[in-house]
Formats: structure tokens, C-alpha cells, sequence
């Protein structure tokens, strides 16, 4: 279900670390499941510095609305276009094709600190 | 029932109240009345309110004929016994009427989404100020002093507290529209929103496409609050707008002592999601057919708490719908006739008074008295069973000698005729 | 079981402009007695219009038809009971719009002279005043538009007040119990919002309330009986609590009509707080307004109150506008008046007795309904009910059948639903407030139906959640209307033909 590559946050966000110096930031599929059906997704634009725990966004199904904290710091280099026009790909695909934005790391050794997928796995196994 | 409930008396129903938060004496409030003395006693009040008097008092508030259908339809208890629709299935009849509502404010502002209402024209100024705030990220707000100055009132109590300082700028003396120069200089790199108003309080029409390119220029939005909503009928629609919001009254509301009355809010459809309060959209039900609901919820207080768009609940529905069945009346042609009506009676009253602008009006203006008091005229008036216009130097201390008077379709020539001669005698006698 | 009728007049309607048709019209104006003018010369070319594109053309018969129809498309407290808990969906008596529409109260204009406007100003001052009298406070405003708008009023002159004293504080403590306003009215008076926890009787918790209430602590909303329908009974050390700190004690009266006559906010330590017209006292909710948000006030908060005020001058009332500490003014003029005529003719009919029977009655029936739900549904909190009782789905949910299934299911039953998962502190909450309208047979009808339901979620659980089944309109798709927002019709879009 959670794939090993990624790190975790108790907030239900993913980090995948490029390489490069950015990472990739998602939601989990838990944070989908209880969210329901997502209706639109407000993410921050291109150029915007994040830190590490503070809100960078929000997802919103009809009646709730969820804030999307930045697992890492960093500057905000690219954002998933596709997510404004089909927000529903965050239900089906939120460990992939609905990643939500890339991120220059400005501290890359933060995402050592997050949760494995297996810490993770058993976290949200025990709420 | 008390059987079923395990209690003895009616009183043992609150019996657990600490006894000290229990009312001692009865409520002092006269004993119950019955419909017939109620009915007399309204009557007896509105006999003193001046009902069959002539009046030209615009100001804000307009007396325009409501067709007698728009009361038949709000009466109907299904419309006005309801609550706000958050049963979608059964509440298609409010819900429908809303989005009817929704588009005809877009066909009549140029605007491309408008809600489901707000309180009132005075309300939805400060709401559509801190909606170009979220937009811009900025927070100065320029407003014009042509805005109808209680709207500007309400605009400083609403806006005090949340860091968004409000700055003026005036109107030309010469043609009562836009102080360009005025405008430039309280625009900067930190305004959020432009306000203006069109036809603007003392009844010119504005530049709205200047005022606009003003405001673009900077990086600011530009809103154009209206008073008059009849004037749309005829007026080219302030297109060049962010977000536009006013009063309905105009559309078959009475003026009662000024209100319950409804504003609107519309905007760009890009800023939809940035509209305060209710707004109904359009679905299909699991069988296939077409549906409204209540939508975009996620913006409002019930949802997003301390974090919502604002913390308005409740829309004016009942109103709104009154708006609804009057334009659905009047219509294409009717509208349009209707403000042309409005246009010739006011030009007609206008030319026989001293004008005190220069500037294109629709259905008010505002007149000299000629060294008099306007109060004096208003007496004059009065003793002729005519009610005046409104005198300006309560709120505009320079137009202390002046008074803005309005005439509608209600305005009859002869009670016109008698109040330029009013202005004439006044005229002759300095 | 369903014994209500269930089947509703399934006409199709389409839009006003799917309709239209040109030089269709459904007015008719008067001569005009002067000149015409010339639009574009009067105006400038630049500022008339053309047509108005796509607006409506139809005739007086298919407008009356049009609205008409669409009508029948919707439940109403004239239909039958209306169990909203917070909403107070009470009967709206007839004779309130009658007297609101007398010809010297509609046509009368804000500015039109005093002299001809003291009818209007009578009605004001004897509302003002039996107001007081009922909520036990010194002053009454009438200027706020709606419930939410009274808050926010309120809340300001709270701030005021505090500035006046040299400190407007920082923070506004709310209980989590709250309506989702009063956190949005407190963050737009430019104060901070700290949530206090409910206990397990779904009062405030005390202890928590006193570690929290500081110096920084400019007011607590509290309402009063809660969104549990549980009455506060440690309200009075809670204000205790909040003036030893110098904070006010700030009341939403949206459940005022569980204490009418009995109890009186002034006296229990409430510094501020607002009334809804539009549930208390009557006024038709109109499909979601107009309201009415009365705010009244303890006499140290009465100098901030929006100006104008209404005062006695020898033999006439006058609006005071000299008023150097108001917050200034909240709305344009005076207040909804024509809310306000309908609210005192509902007092007037009424008298402080009858009020007070009122009250006596909605707490009968919600403490009814509680007594003959409570073994069907969880009642989670142990505490007294006054005006509404709260429910659980934790029963039902066993069964997959949660809260808004059931509120649909009510709909088949002939009812307007419950208010659904609210208050948040409830999980799958079912708010029940039935009012004093209602009578014994109308409540049993609601109650067999809510045991019906109850046995189905157990026997049948897809007819809950499929329902309501004899609705004009099936469920609708909500996510669909927030994920593509459709918010005005246009030329070419779906054909009515999709309606059938």
C-alpha cells in the first residue's frame, strides 16, 4: 500500500526525494480515504518558499476541508497543473499520478526525521 | 405527553435550572392580543408614517411599483415557510429560483458568477473589499466618496479590526463623477480594491472603464457598488469590474423603513471560489436529471470556522426571489422601458432646478438651493403634502446648500411641476 | 408504517429562459406623462446598453405557473413539521405579514421626516423595549441583518469596549459545541479563537475555561441552552470566572426559544448577546432569509451601540446620531424593519404569558421525542434536554446506516430532515427541535417514522441508504456541482428535456 521509497508525516503527507535536491509531495491514500470525494485541491504557486510543518494548501471534499502541511522546507519549483481541472485523480491515484507539488529542498536531511512507510503503515493502522 | 416523559408538571421540565437563573417575576409584556387589535394597532402606525404623501427621496432606496405577482408568489408558504435548501431534494423550488437568480444578476451586471445574496448593497461592500483582499494578498482599500456614505460607514465598522485601512479619494466639483487625480494619488502598490459606485450617490454616472484602467494599472481590483438597480436596465453594465455588488431593492422591494432588502455580489468566474456566502450550482440526481444544490459549502463558516470566507450564514432568499419574479415580469423589454421611464421623468423634474453637476445622471441629482436652506424647500413641500429630497449637508459638509432628489416611474408630472415651482418661488423670493 | 403521504406533484418546469420567447412581457406601465428622452443623449453612447442578452421574455400567466410549480418542489413548515435543531422552525402566523405589508409601513422611506415617520419609530422603540425585557438586558440594537451579523456586531462592541479600557485583548474563547459563526465572527473582529472542550455531560468544562480565561481573554461565546439543547448549569460561575478576568460574557441566543420566560440572560452574568428574530420570534426563515440579528446589551456596552439611536424627545421619538463611542454603523439605515414589525406583532399576539407557554411547550416536545427515540437511537449525553435533544447514528452506523441516510430516509416519511452531523462534538449527530408548533399527533407521525427507520437500518439497510425513494428529485450529486461549479445558466446548455 505505502510504498517504501516515500517518507511519511502523522498529517498524512508523502515525500519522495529526487535526488536532485527536490522531492515530490503527495497526500496518502489514508488522507484521501477520509477526506471522500475530493472536489479541489488549492495548492501554493511556483516560487513559494514552504517550511517544514506549516501549511502549504489545502484539499477539500464537499463538506470538509483539509490543510496540507509541507513535509519539508524548501522552494516550491513545480505544481500539479492537472490536479485544478480533475481533482478526483487525488482519489484515485494519490500515491502517483496526483502528486501535488515538487520541492527544491532547502534542508534535505528533514525528511530522514519523517516516518517510514512501515512506521507509517502501522500508525495509521492504529488510529 | 408528561406521562410519557416521567414528569408531573410542566414546570418540572426546567426544574433542573440552578434556582438562581430562574426569572423571579413574570415577563412585564402586556397580555396576548387578539388578531383584530393587532391588525388595528399596525394600522393606527403606519397612518402615521406619511403613506399617501409624493416622495422624492431616492438616496439609496427606491419607490418603484411592485407587480401585485410578487407578493402572490413569496406568499406562497412553500417559498416562505422554507429553510435555506440543505435538503437538495426536496428544496428544488428554492434552489431552482436561486440559480435563476444567479444568472440573470450575471446577464445584468456583466459579470460571469454572482451568489445566492447578501444582507444588503451596504453589507456586500465590505465583503467584496475583504474579497479583494484574499485575492490581491493586499490590504488598502480606496474608496470613492461618491459611495453612499452609510455604505462607507459600514465598509469602516467591518473592516476596522481586520488590517485593512480604507482611504478616500473624491469626486470632481464640477461634474460630481471620478476625481482622476484624487483617484491616482490614493492608489498604490498595496491596494487591494478600487470602490466606486455607479450611478454614484449624487446620482452621475461614472467612468467605470477609467476607473478600472486606473485600478488594473496598479494591480488592484476595481468594484463597483450600485444602488440603483433599475438603472441596469439601461446602463452599459461595468464589465471592466473585479466584483461587482449593490442593492436590489429597486426590483419590487418595498422600501420599509429601509429593509429586509438584498445585495448581490458577482465577480470574474476566476474569483468564484473567493465569493462569500451561498451559492447554488447545478448537478444531476442518481437517476440522471437535472439538479441544484448549495455548493462550494468548503468556503463558508459552518465548514471552515475561524478560516471561512466570512461569517455570513444566511443569505435573503425570500428576497431574492421577490427580485426574481419581478425580473422574470418585466423581462428583456420591460426592464429596459422601465429605466427609460425613470430617465425621462428625472430629466423632465431636472430641467426646471439648478442642477449642481455637470455629469450624466440616471434618475437622481442633486439641485442648489439657491442661498436657501434645503430644509426650507422640504418644509415648503411638506405643507403641500410632497415629500422633498434629501438634504447633502449631513453628510457632505461642502454641499450643505444642496439636496438630492430622485424621480421614478411613481413620479406624477403635477407633483414634479409643484415642486420646481416650489424651487421657483424660493427663487423669486432671494 | 408511512402514514404521512409521500407522493409529490411531479411537474416538470423548465428554466425562465429555456421558456422565453421574444416580445413575450408580463408588465404593464404607466403612460408616461412627460417628454421621452433619448437614452444615448442623456447618458453618453458609451454608457447604454443593448439588450440584455438571453434575459428572460414571458408572459404574466407562465410566470405565475413557473413559480408556482417550482414551489411544489419544496417542503415547508406549512407542510408539516420542520425538526432543524438550532434553526427554531416554527410556525410563521399570517397576520405578521399582513400587518408588515400596511402601506405607511412598506412604502415608508429611511429618510423621510421624522414627523412622518413615528409610527415606524413606535413599533422600534416597543420591540426595543420588550426585548429587553425578555433577555433581561438594558439595550437593545435592531440595526444587525441576521443572526451571524448580530454576533459580529456584538463582538465588536465587546472590542470596544476593552479598547476604551486601553487593552482590546487578543483571544475569544469558544466552545467546541459552537456554531461554525461565532469562530468566523470572532476572527473578523480581529481576535484570536481558542476552542474550549465540552465535558461528557456536553457542558463546558469548567477547569479547562479557568486555565484558559487570561488577561488576553476579550469574551467568551457561549450559547445557552448549547447545540446539545443541555442547559448550562454552571453558567453563572462561568461568568464569574470571566468577569473576575475582565472579559465579557457573550451570549448566542440562536436557542433562545428554550428560555423565553423562564430564564432571562441578564440575570445569569451575560454581558452581550443577540436574538434571531427569525427563530424565537417567528419571522418566516423565507428559504434562507431575511433574518433579523437584535443585539442587546448590559448598560456598559450600551455607549458603543451603532448609531442611530432612538430616543424620547418631548413628545416624539428622534434618531440620536451623536453618539461619540459608537462602533459606528453595521448596516445602511435602521435595521430589517419589516422583520422587526412581524417579530412585534408576534409578541403582541402572544402577551409575556403566552411567551412563556411557548416556551413551556417546546420543551415538552423535544423532551418527548427524546423519551420515545431514546430506545432506538443513542443519546449520548446524560444531561437534561430543553428546546432540542441531540442523537447519535452509533446504533444505525453498525449497520452502515449513518445520519444523513436516515435524514434522507425522513424525507420518504413526509418530513424535513433533523439538522444532520451537527453539533461536531456528536459524532453522527441527529439535532431534533421540534418547537412548540407542533401538537401530539404531528409528533407521533414523527416518531413512528424515525422507529421505522431505525428498524430498517437493522431489517433493510439499502432502502436507507438509497433514499429517499418518492422525491420529484433523487439524491443529488453534490461532489459533481463542486468539482465543475455550474452557477448560471446559458444559451445551449442542457435541455430541459434532461428534467424529465
Amino acid at each position: 500500500m505505502y510504498p517504501a521509497d516515500f517518507h511519511y508525516t502523522k498529517e498524512h503527507e508523502w515525500v519522495r526525494a529526487a535526488g536532485d535536491g527536490t522531492a515530490t509531495v503527495g497526500i496518502t491514500f489514508h488522507a484521501q480515504k477520509e477526506l471522500g470525494d475530493i472536489v479541489y485541491v488549492d495548492l501554493p504557486k511556483t516560487g513559494t518558499a514552504v517550511q517544514a510543518g506549516k501549511t502549504m494548501g489545502s484539499v477539500e471534499s464537499v463538506k470538509a476541508v483539509s490543510d496540507v502541511y509541507a513535509p519539508v522546507s524548501g522552494e516550491v519549483v513545480e505544481i500539479n497543473e492537472m490536479l485544478a481541472q480533475a481533482p478526483e485523480k487525488l482519489n484515485e491515484d494519490p500515491h502517483g499520478e496526483a502528486w501535488l507539488v515538487k520541492i527544491r529542498l532547502s534542508a534535505p536531511e528533514e525528511i530522514q526525521k519523517l516516518l517510514s512507510a512501515e512506521d507509517y503503515q502501522s500508525y495509521v493502522g492504529a488510529e | 405527553m408528561l406521562t410519557a416523559i416521567g414528569a408531573r408538571s410542566l414546570e418540572d421540565l426546567y426544574s433542573h435550572l440552578p434556582a438562581e437563573v430562574l426569572q423571579r417575576s413574570p415577563l412585564a409584556i402586556a397580555p396576548g392580543k387578539s388578531e383584530y387589535d393587532i391588525v388595528d394597532y399596525f394600522r393606527a402606525r403606519g397612518a402615521e408614517c406619511g403613506a399617501d404623501y409624493p416622495s422624492f427621496l431616492g438616496a439609496g432606496v427606491y419607490r418603484h411599483y411592485r407587480p401585485v405577482l410578487v407578493d402572490t408568489v413569496v406568499s406562497r408558504g412553500e417559498f416562505l415557510t422554507s429553510y435555506t435548501p440543505y435538503q437538495a431534494e426536496i428544496a428544488q423550488g428554492t434552489l431552482t429560483t436561486i440559480f435563476e437568480f444567479q444568472t440573470m444578476i450575471c446577464q445584468l451586471t456583466g459579470m460571469e458568477a454572482a451568489n445566492a445574496s447578501m444582507y444588503d448593497g451596504s453589507t456586500a461592500v465590505p465583503e467584496a473589499a475583504m474579497m479583494a483582499a484574499r485575492i490581491t494578498g493586499r490590504d488598502h482599500i480606496a474608496v470613492s466618496g461618491a459611495l453612499h456614505p452609510e455604505y462607507r460607514q459600514v465598509l469602516e465598522t467591518s473592516v476596522r479590526n481586520q488590517g485593512l485601512p480604507v482611504t478616500g479619494f473624491g469626486y470632481d466639483e464640477a461634474t460630481g463623477g471620478l476625481d482622476v487625480e484624487s483617484l491616482e494619488r490614493a492608489v498604490d502598490g498595496r491596494t487591494a480594491a478600487v470602490i466606486i459606485q455607479s450611478p454614484n450617490f449624487l446620482g452621475v454616472v461614472e467612468n467605470i472603464k477609467q476607473a478600472a484602467e486606473i485600478a488594473h494599472r496598479a494591480g488592484a481590483l476595481l468594484i463597483v457598488a450600485f444602488t440603483e438597480a433599475v438603472s441596469l436596465g439601461l446602463l452599459e453594465p461595468p464589465r471592466e469590474a473585479d466584483i461587482v455588488c449593490g442593492e436590489l431593492q429597486s426590483f419590487a422591494i418595498s422600501p420599509s423603513y429601509g429593509g429586509p432588502f438584498a445585495g448581490i455580489m458577482a465577480c470574474k468566474e476566476k474569483f468564484l471560489r473567493q465569493m462569500p456566502g451561498r451559492i447554488v450550482g447545478q448537478t444531476k440526481d442518481v437517476d440522471g436529471r437535472r439538479a441544484f444544490c448549495l455548493t462550494l459549502a468548503t468556503r463558508e463558516q459552518h465548514i471552515r470556522r475561524e478560516k471561512a470566507t466570512s461569517n455570513i450564514c444566511t443569505n435573503q432568499a425570500l428576497i431574492a426571489l421577490m427580485a426574481t419574479v419581478f425580473l422574470s415580469l418585466y423581462g428583456k423589454q420591460g426592464l429596459r422601458e422601465l429605466a427609460a421611464q425613470n430617465l425621462s421623468k428625472a430629466h423632465y423634474l431636472a430641467a426646471g432646478l439648478p442642477l449642481r453637476f455637470s455629469g450624466p445622471f440616471f434618475n437622481e441629482f442633486v439641485v442648489s438651493a439657491n442661498g436657501r436652506r434645503p430644509e426650507d424647500i422640504n418644509r415648503e413641500l411638506l405643507e403641500r403634502g410632497i415629500i422633498g429630497g434629501l438634504p447633502l449637508g449631513r453628510f457632505y459638509p461642502e454641499l450643505e446648500g444642496s439636496m438630492l432628489l430622485c424621480a421614478t416611474e411613481m413620479s406624477r408630472r403635477q407633483h414634479m411641476d409643484a415642486v420646481t415651482a416650489v424651487f421657483a418661488a424660493q427663487e423669486a423670493l432671494a | 408504517m408511512i402514514r404521512k403521504v409521500r407522493s409529490h406533484i411531479t411537474q416538470n418546469e423548465p428554466l425562465l429562459f429555456e421558456t422565453s420567447s421574444p416580445g413575450k412581457i408580463g408588465y404593464q406601465l404607466p403612460e408616461l406623462d412627460v417628454p421621452a428622452v433619448d437614452p444615448a443623449a442623456v447618458l453618453g453612447k458609451e454608457n447604454t446598453r443593448g439588450e440584455i442578452e438571453d434575459f428572460p421574455e414571458i408572459s404574466e400567466v407562465e410566470a405565475i405557473r413557473h413559480f408556482t410549480r417550482l414551489s411544489t418542489y419544496n417542503y415547508a413548515i406549512d407542510l408539516g413539521l420542520y425538526p432543524l435543531g438550532s434553526c427554531t422552525m416554527k410556525y410563521n402566523p399570517r397576520v405578521n405579514e399582513a400587518v408588515a405589508r400596511i402601506d405607511g409601513l412598506a412604502w415608508a422611506h429611511p429618510y423621510q421626516p421624522e414627523s412622518l415617520s413615528q409610527g415606524a419609530l413606535e413599533i422600534m422603540a416597543t420591540l426595543e423595549a420588550a426585548l429587553a425585557e425578555i433577555t433581561g438586558m438594558d439595550a437593545v440594537t435592531l440595526q444587525p441583518a441576521a443572526g451571524a451579523h448580530g454576533e459580529f456586531t456584538g463582538i465588536q462592541l465587546v472590542r470596544a469596549l476593552h479598547q476604551a479600557r486601553g487593552n482590546a485583548r487578543k483571544k475569544v474563547l469558544i466552545p467546541d459545541s459552537a456554531h461554525g459563526t461565532n469562530p468566523a465572527t470572532a476572527r473578523m473582529a480581529g481576535y484570536e479563537v481558542e476552542n474550549i472542550p465540552s465535558n461528557e455531560r456536553g457542558m463546558i468544562d469548567i477547569e479547562a475555561l479557568d486555565r484558559l480565561c487570561t488577561e488576553d481573554t476579550a469574551a467568551l461565546m457561549i450559547t445557552n441552552p448549547n447545540t446539545v439543547g443541555v442547559f448550562e448549569e454552571n453558567i453563572t460561575r462561568i461568568a464569574e470566572i470571566l468577569h473576575a478576568k475582565g472579559a465579557m460574557v457573550y451570549m448566542d441566543g440562536a436557542n433562545m426559544n428554550a428560555l423565553v420566560g423562564i430564564a432571562r440572560p441578564g440575570d445569569f452574568g451575560v454581558d452581550v448577546m443577540h436574538l434571531n428574530l427569525h427563530k424565537t420570534f417567528s419571522t418566516p426563515h423565507g428559504g434562507g432569509g431575511p433574518g433579523s440579528g437584535a443585539v442587546a446589551v448590559k448598560s456598559h456596552l450600551e455607549p458603543f451601540l451603532p448609531t442611530p439611536r432612538l430616543r424620547r424627545a418631548e413628545n416624539a421619538w428622534t434618531w440620536d446620531y451623536d453618539r461619540p463611542s459608537s462602533i459606528g454603523k453595521v448596516r445602511a439605515f435602521y435595521g430589517n424593519f419589516g422583520v422587526l414589525v412581524r417579530a412585534l406583532a408576534y409578541i403582541m399576539a402572544h402577551g409575556g404569558a403566552g411567551l412563556r407557554n411557548a416556551t413551556m411547550d417546546a420543551l415538552l416536545n423535544a423532551n418527548y421525542i427524546r423519551a420515545k427515540l431514546e430506545p432506538h437511537f443513542e443519546h449520548p449525553h446524560r444531561a437534561p434536554t430543553m428546546h432540542e435533544c441531540v442523537f447519535s447514528d452509533e446504533i444505525q452506523a453498525r449497520h452502515g446506516v449513518r445520519t444523513g441516510d436516515i435524514a434522507k430516509r425522513l424525507i420518504d416519511y413526509g418530513f424535513h430532515p433533523y439538522t444532520v452531523s451537527f453539533p461536531l462534538i456528536v459524532h453522527g449527530a441527529m439535532m431534533i427541535e421540534p418547537t412548540e408548533t407542533e401538537g401530539k399527533r404531528e409528533l407521533d407521525l414523527f416518531i413512528d417514522a424515525m422507529i421505522s427507520i431505525a428498524a430498517e437500518a437493522v431489517e433493510n439497510p439499502e432502502l436507507v441508504l438509497k433514499a429517499p425513494h418518492s422525491t420529484r428529485t433523487s439524491r443529488v450529486d453534490e461532489v459533481m456541482a463542486a468539482r465543475k461549479p455550474i452557477v448560471r445558466w446559458k444559451p445551449g446548455a442542457e435541455a430541459p428535456g434532461a428534467n424529465d
